[in-house]
């Protein structure tokens, strides 16, 4: 490719988001041979990838068409059998493929690879590398990248996408530099989006790290894009009360209770996660705290079974496991919906334009995911990305665009013109609280209402908001702010699908409309026209 | 109570100041960060992303020491800091891209197929998360800054176990690598993931001995008469 007037990058591939899905997909088209650049908003392993502790799902050929019929099932009427067929099939050469980078998964005794049982699983398919699979992983996957020369942009946080406007064709990314504080574009002849969920919504009420803010989503949106089932946000039933870490399945898995303020048992504990969390938030909201109960299987058993527990337990809440009750409650954890994007995970609206990963809504975990899919996706479709992106031929030879100036404008408008009347900050805490109430394990249509009520007029105030940090480099206050933005985008859709779907379905559950409804067994899609969000259910394929 | 913020910003002069700010009890340090940019002053400028010790991003020195702000619980009077030997971009941000460069140049990855059955003996060094705490605890770097440092070395072990073919990696390791390391074990002290780069560089000093490389500090010794006196006086 030439270099353009202004520009500052080119590449083959343009990788957005450097976790699990961004550094596979990143890996796979260098391998078949394009120059590739991974952006992120922070650095190459700061990513919620290293938080998956569970395990990786991969089937035996006599295992999977059982997978693929779990996985089904668990979608709730949601999940596409092809795509689904695709990542299960898929799962042992991704397995075999980390095994070949050097991922150390957990052997058992016999020197064969160890697996587990997950919730909703039929059989025994969860490969794990003790509670640490994503963080090796990712770490792994890391290294390679090193390997095989693959070029990171740390610190570029994703502003928009550059699209041509006739042929919808994307050629690149506009990045905030965050070291530099310059708005800057980097070219490529086709871009993968894997940025993450939108869990971040939930501030405060997410078991997710900091940044979960769909903000690759909100740029789809933005670029013409379409978003699909934003309503399905998988809640975990145990979280730390007070800072909302999580406290792995693992504990219940080992003979955990939960107990209520009265000291009883109120669910089964190995439910799956969205029956036991709409338990423990129903406990909740009739004024009873809830606690996870484990002293009874002793101090010893504790500290070799859930020692990162116990530590972040004593750090959090300072309690000891084997002695206290540990207060608890569900919160936010994974995000089923994202990017709407078809069979060859292209962005539907919009092309030369890839979407993998928890951003992306490849209607594969459909109302609910399955344990131990979420790391399978990000590997598996994560390489699929990589090879789709790089056999993309763009259609237009790339064209000037304005969007670098544009995006530059808008930097300098919240720098000069945004009038930081009102605190975004107590904006952010407080639209997580409304949405954690209004919009979480158990829903209905007045709160639902009051909640959409109050996001739109904090959209209203965005202009009124801003920045009191008006330094240039490392600006944080600014990421914030920006991230913030984002947010009010992608809670927007979340709401209105959630107010839309008149049912309840897998992690989707109405207080008004309890039954699952056939009518609803479709996705709901959205887009932007004119700035205003529209909306409507298509069916399932 | 009052915890102290070394801050520094290069546009300002003085371009290093010290401020003091309320502690928040019972929080964790990332949580006292978050509070005071979010309630007193959002110019404060720092990283964290994961909140439980596990993407190693909130690095900082507490009283000297590195710690992970999520991980720790700040008392009165202690004084934050950026890690040290790492270039400070902005107050508690330091450049990682430099340090982490240091993967690349020691081969630090897979060099050659994955041998299975060794996946167990690297359980404990491949939890390293690059929060670069050993690596601002590494009093080499005071006076080498080409020192490869604990991390790299640690994971180039890692793979050493992992594939039988290591040549380009013990080979990189020689120079400002694994002879360079005084054994102190602060690394060690300072990993919050109980990895012990002391240990594993000791390792590779055997593995490189094997492979025909000599401690280059043996080579440089002196036997002199003074030495000799002093030891059997």
């Amino acid at each position: 490719m030439t270099l353009l007037k202004g520009q500052n990058l080119t590449t083959d591939i343009l990788v957005i988001g450097s976790g699990g899905a961004g550094l596979s997909a990143a890996l796979r088209a260098k391998k078949l041979g394009c120059s590739v650049i991974v952006a992120t908003k922070t650095l190459p392993t700061n990513a919620n990838t290293s938080m998956a502790q569970g395990g990786f799902n991969a089937s035996s050929n006599e295992d999977i068409q059982i997978h693929i019929d779990d996985t089904i099932r668990s979608s709730r009427g949601l999940g596409s059998s092809t795509m689904i067929d695709l990542m299960c099939k898929s799962s042992k050469t991704s397995l075999d493929w980390l095994l070949s980078l050097g991922v150390p998964f957990s052997l058992d005794d016999n020197g064969n690879l160890a697996n587990r049982f997950m919730g909703g699983s039929t059989n025994k398919r969860t490969y794990y590398a003790e509670d640490y699979t994503g963080l090796k992983i990712l770490q792994t996957l890391h290294d390679e990248c090193l390997k095989n020369d693959i070029e990171f942009k740390a610190n570029h946080y994703l502003l928009n996408l550059i699209v041509d406007e006739d042929t919808k064709e994307v050629g690149g990314a506009t990045f905030l530099n965050i070291a530099t504080g310059e708005v800057v574009e980097i070219r490529a002849k086709s871009v993968i989006i894997a940025t993450g969920g939108y869990s971040g919504v939930y501030h405060g009420f997410t078991t997710n790290g900091f940044g979960s803010s769909g903000d690759g989503i909100a740029a789809v949106i933005r670029a013409g894009g379409v978003a699909s089932d934003m309503e399905f946000v998988q809640f975990h039933p145990t979280a730390l009360k007070k800072s909302s870490i999580l406290i792995s399945e693992a504990a219940r898995g080992e003979g955990g209770y939960l107990v209520n303020g009265l000291g009883k048992r109120f669910v089964d504990e190995l439910l799956s996660r969205d029956e036991v969390s709409r338990a423990v938030a129903k406990e909740i909201n009739e004024g009873r705290e809830v606690f996870l109960d484990v002293r009874h299987l002793g101090s010893e058993k504790l500290a070799h079974l859930l020692p990162q527990e116990m530590k972040l337990c004593k750090i959090h809440e300072n309690l000891d496991m084997a002695k206290d009750l540990i207060p608890i409650k569900s919160v936010a954890h994974y995000t089923m919906g994202g990017i709407e994007v078809d069979q060859k995970l292209q962005a539907s609206g919009l092309k030369g334009c890839f979407a993998v990963g928890e951003c992306s809504n490849a209607h594969i975990h459909g109302a609910n995911r399955l344990g131990g899919n979420s790391l399978l996706e990000i590997i598996s479709m994560g390489l699929i990305a990589g090879e789709n992106a790089s056999n993309y031929k763009p259609k237009s030879k790339f064209k000037e665009n304005n969007q670098l100036n544009k995006d530059r404008a808008f930097i300098n408008t919240v720098y000069n013109t945004f009038t930081n009347q009102i605190n975004f900050y107590e904006k952010r805490e407080f639209l997580g609280k409304i949405l954690y109430h209004n919009a979480g394990v158990i829903r209905k249509d007045m709160g639902l209402k009051e909640a959409l009520a109050a996001l739109q007029q904090m959209q209203r105030e965005f202009t009124f908001m801003g920045i009191s940090d008006k330094s240039k480099e490392f600006n944080t206050n600014l990421i914030d702010f920006i991230e913030f933005g984002n947010t009010l985008e992608v809670a927007e859709m979340l709401l209105v699908g959630a107010l839309h779907r008149n049912e309840s379905r897998g992690a989707h559950f109405r207080e008004d409309f309890k039954e699952t409804n056939d009518t609803f067994k479709a996705h709901s899609i959205f887009w932007k026209e004119d700035g205003v969000l529209c909306t409507e259910f298509k069916d399932v394929k | 109570m009052n915890i102290t913020i070394r801050r520094f910003d290069k546009r300002k002069e003085p371009q290093s100041i010290d401020m003091t700010y309320p502690l928040f009890e019972g929080l964790t340090l990332l949580e006292n960060l978050i509070k005071i940019k979010t309630t007193i002053d959002p110019t404060l400028s720092f990283n964290g992303v994961c909140r439980s010790g596990v993407c190693g991003s909130c690095g900082v020195s507490v009283n000297g020491k590195a710690k992970l702000s999520c991980s720790y619980k700040p008392s009165d009077g202690d004084v934050i800091e950026p890690l040290a030997y790492h270039e400070v971009e902005r107050d508690l941000i330091v450049d990682k891209t430099k340090t982490h460069k240091t993967l690349k140049t020691s081969h630090a990855h897979l060099l050659g197929s994955a041998i299975l059955e060794n996946s167990s003996k690297v359980t404990v060094q491949s939890d390293c998360i690059l929060c670069d705490s050993c690596y601002s605890a590494c009093p080499v770097l005071a006076v080498n800054s080409d020192f490869l440092g604990p991390f790299a070395l640690t994971k180039v072990y890692r793979y050493t176990l992992q594939s039988n073919e290591n040549k380009k990696a013990i080979d990189a390791i020689q120079k400002n690598g694994i002879w360079d390391c005084t054994l102190c074990g602060e690394c060690t002290l300072s990993c919050p993931q109980d990895i012990d780069p002391k240990t594993d560089i000791m390792n590779l000093r055997s593995i490189s001995v094997q492979n025909g490389y000599n401690d280059p500090n043996f080579a440089n010794m002196s036997f002199g008469d003074f030495e000799f006196n002093n030891l059997f006086r």
